[in-house]
């Protein structure tokens, strides 16, 4: 108990203090996390429509992956994005091992299936509605994915949301191709790994607290974006 | 446009279509010919939406022919516009509606805002073009509908029960719009099963129950001499099942 008020306030403290170290980590998380979800959003959505609009050839089997990769392990993720990263591996060359690219990689990968299936069903829902409408206006298969990408997107944020949930939380992949390098590669969750072996507990659960006010936060306004758009656009 | 030869007349031949083994619409014939409009009149379950849906492509016949003049291809479709009962309507602005057929058609943008403007105001929507759709009252919305429908200058406009959910008010608000677009040139093809909305928009009836087309008549034919008993009874107001 001591320990989680302890927490509280050093939490408090170091927010209020403008800790630079702590800026450097929560902002380093926020830049990893949150390109990962562009580069996610930018494929996940487009093949999730694709998924949910289209008939073809090895569609089942992309969307059976798809859901089942939607709980990939991180700590396996990270360590073929290792494998593909190190000197050895076919894209040593760019040396991007132990960088904050090779963080983004590894949660985009992590995080695209995630968006891509939770896309799927909003774009198969929207479709149902839309589908003899956008027919009987001779949109194209291009014109209807974009036009369900569009009118949809609103719902999609909910997908959205949830690969960064996922990218901003996990620990295994960023450690493994990131390093936890100290004002390099130090995101939250690593830090937090980092100072609860060293038992630095209060520490460890101040960012915590931190890092869950952050996800909240987030949340809190894409939901308010969301709810405010039904209302307006129903 | 004027050297571009007309999609009509819409050839139907011996058209049926079959479901879960009813048959639904059964072996209708005739031309949909460019002048007039044209009411499909008959009791709910009489095949109406069914048969719109067939003429617009939406639905294969399982049996019969269904050809345009110019024959069936991919843009035969832009030609002509649905209004559907349920009317889809994006989550957009009114005017972002309107303005969707003429992106998907690929009409230049320069050109596309006076079209958007002109079919703003001839549904009488300018005031709330900037309005989201999907707030829109009934009568509105259904108005929107048919400009979007309209936007794209199609040669045929289907419409499927328009007035089915709509005051008497705003009934009227559309039932003007529609002969508005008849002035434009546009060929009316439309359901209903009202009778007084027959009688003040059709300039020919087709009166069709239990999928068969028992009669197609000039409008004031129709109502003053039906030749089948079944259109005499539904006239009368008898309940047709």
């Amino acid at each position: 108990m001591t320990d989680l008020t302890a927490a509280f306030a050093l939490a408090l403290d170091m927010l209020l203090r403008f800790d630079p170290d702590l800026l450097e980590i929560v902002g380093l998380s926020l830049q990893v996390s949150l390109s990962a979800v562009g580069l996610a959003a930018l494929i996940g959505l487009p093949l999730g429509a694709a998924v949910a609009l289209f008939r073809f050839p090895g569609r089942l089997a992309i969307n059976a992956l798809l859901t089942a990769f939607m709980g990939l392990p991180p700590v396996v993720v990270g360590l073929i994005v290792y494998l593909l990263l190190s000197r050895a591996g076919p894209l040593g060359i760019l040396g991007l091992l132990f960088t904050p690219a090779a963080m983004i990689l590894a949660q985009c990968l992590l995080i695209t299936p995630i968006i891509a299936a939770l896309s799927a069903q909003t774009v198969a829902d929207l479709h149902e509605e839309y589908d003899e409408q956008l027919r009987s206006l001779a949109a194209g298969p291009g014109q209807t994915l974009v036009t369900l990408l569009w009118d949809g997107r609103f719902r999609l944020l909910t997908a959205i949301l949830a690969g960064f949930g996922r990218a901003v939380a996990e620990v295994g992949a960023v450690m493994i191709v990131g390093g936890n390098i100290n004002h390099a590669t130090r995101v939250m969750t690593t830090a937090i790994a980092l100072e609860t072996s060293k038992g630095n507990l209060a520490l460890a659960l101040a960012l915590g607290i931190i890092l869950i006010a952050l996800a909240l936060g987030v949340n809190l306004a894409a939901m308010a974006i969301r709810d405010a758009a039904r209302v307006r656009y129903g | 446009m004027a050297d571009v030869p007309s999609i009509l007349p819409l050839r139907l031949t011996d058209v049926t279509y079959q479901a879960r083994g009813q048959t639904l619409i059964d072996g209708i014939s005739g031309d949909l010919e460019a002048k007039g409009r044209s009411v499909i009149l008959g009791p709910n379950g009489a095949g109406k939406s069914l048969l719109l849906r067939l003429c617009h492509g939406l639905l294969q016949p399982t049996a019969g022919r269904i050809e345009w003049a110019v024959g069936n291809n991919e843009r035969v479709r832009q030609r002509q516009a649905m209004v559907f009962q349920d009317p889809v309507l994006l989550r957009r602005s009114t005017a972002g509606n309107i303005r969707y057929p003429l992106h998907l058609h690929g009409t230049p943008r320069r050109e596309q805002q006076a079209r958007v403007d002109e079919a703003l105001a001839r549904a009488g929507l300018s005031a709330v073009a900037d309005r989201p759709a999907r707030v829109l009252s009934g009568g509105e919305q259904q108005r929107l509908a048919i400009a979007r429908a309209w936007v794209a200058r199609p040669e045929v406009l289907f419409l499927d029960e328009p007035t089915s959910n709509l005051d008497p008010a705003a009934t009227r608000a559309i039932e003007e719009l529609v002969l508005a677009v008849d002035q434009t040139g546009a060929k009316i093809i439309m359901t209903t099963h009202d009778l007084g909305q027959a009688r003040r928009l059709a300039n020919e009836i087709l009166f069709l129950h239990r999928g068969r087309l028992l009669e197609r008549t000039p409008v004031t034919e129709f109502f003053a001499a039906p030749r089948t008993a079944e259109a005499a009874a539904f006239l009368k107001g008898d309940l047709l099942c």
